[in-house]
């Protein structure tokens, strides 16, 4: 897996996740995520667009991700997940924690 | 096919690419394969490694796929004590859904046409039909 981190004119932070989110890596975005927080990022979007699959601990990550950011008075919004990313997220109900927009474009417009 | 993989979990993702080749081998489908297996797949070596193994650098997880009649079952055995599945709390709960711990095993059920363990917990038996 590999993480790019951007931002845009609007101060939104793109983070977007390139292959596999699983057990072995998922502290790696993490602390990505962390170090942009405590640089004074707020506005988060993840973009799934390159995601093959996440596992139930890259699911508890990003549930843990956005307590953090929720916490620090921020919010995250998630982008670009394919069929197989948002049956996994209906599964476990996830969907209902998360805002979840097909776009990164789209989720970037809607803070 | 039987494979041996030690108890670290940098080895995930490369046992499930290679059991994910030899079960689109086997017949399963494309999408059968690139999601359903993937993710059980990595719930349950992830499991047996942490929570079964206890990530014990001297113990393995074991891996057999076996083509039976229209399906393809994957067995994967720890070396642990074993647990009781039925004691998992269901994730979705409104106590559980922001836990970070606590789906592997609720996603396995959900994502396999079948599922079996053994009586002392330690080894899993997922089956997937082939389209």
């Amino acid at each position: 897996m590999a993480t790019t981190v951007s931002s845009t004119p609007s101060g939104v932070t793109i983070v977007a996740v390139d292959g596999q989110l699983i057990v072995a890596n998922r502290n790696e975005l993490k602390e990505t995520v962390l170090t942009s927080l405590e640089a004074g990022d707020l506005k988060f979007v993840f973009d799934f667009t390159a995601t093959g699959y996440i596992d139930s601990s890259g699911l508890g990550v990003l549930v843990s991700i956005s307590k953090k950011i929720r916490e620090a008075g921020g919010a995250l919004r998630l982008a670009g997940l394919n069929e197989d990313l948002g049956m996994l997220f209906e599964l476990t109900k996830l969907d209902t924690l998360f805002k979840i927009c097909d776009t990164k474009e789209t989720a970037e417009k809607g803070f | 096919m039987t494979v041996a993989v030690p108890s670290e979990l940098e080895f995930v993702e490369h046992t499930v690419d290679l059991v994910a080749r030899h079960c689109l081998a086997c017949g399963l489908s494309v999408k059968a394969v690139r999601f359903n297996l993937r993710v059980a797949l990595s719930e349950a070596l992830a499991n047996a490694i942490v929570y079964g193994n206890r990530l014990d650098p001297g113990k393995q997880v074991h891996i057999a796929i076996c083509l039976v009649g229209q399906s393809v079952q994957v067995h994967v055995r720890d070396q642990g004590e074993g647990f009781d599945p039925n004691c998992i709390p269901d994730p979705r709960s409104r106590d559980c859904i922001e836990r970070v711990a606590g789906r592997g095993l609720f996603l396995i059920k959900e994502l396999v046409d079948e599922l079996e363990f053994n009586d002392r917990g330690n080894s899993l038996c997922m089956t997937l039909h082939r389209a």
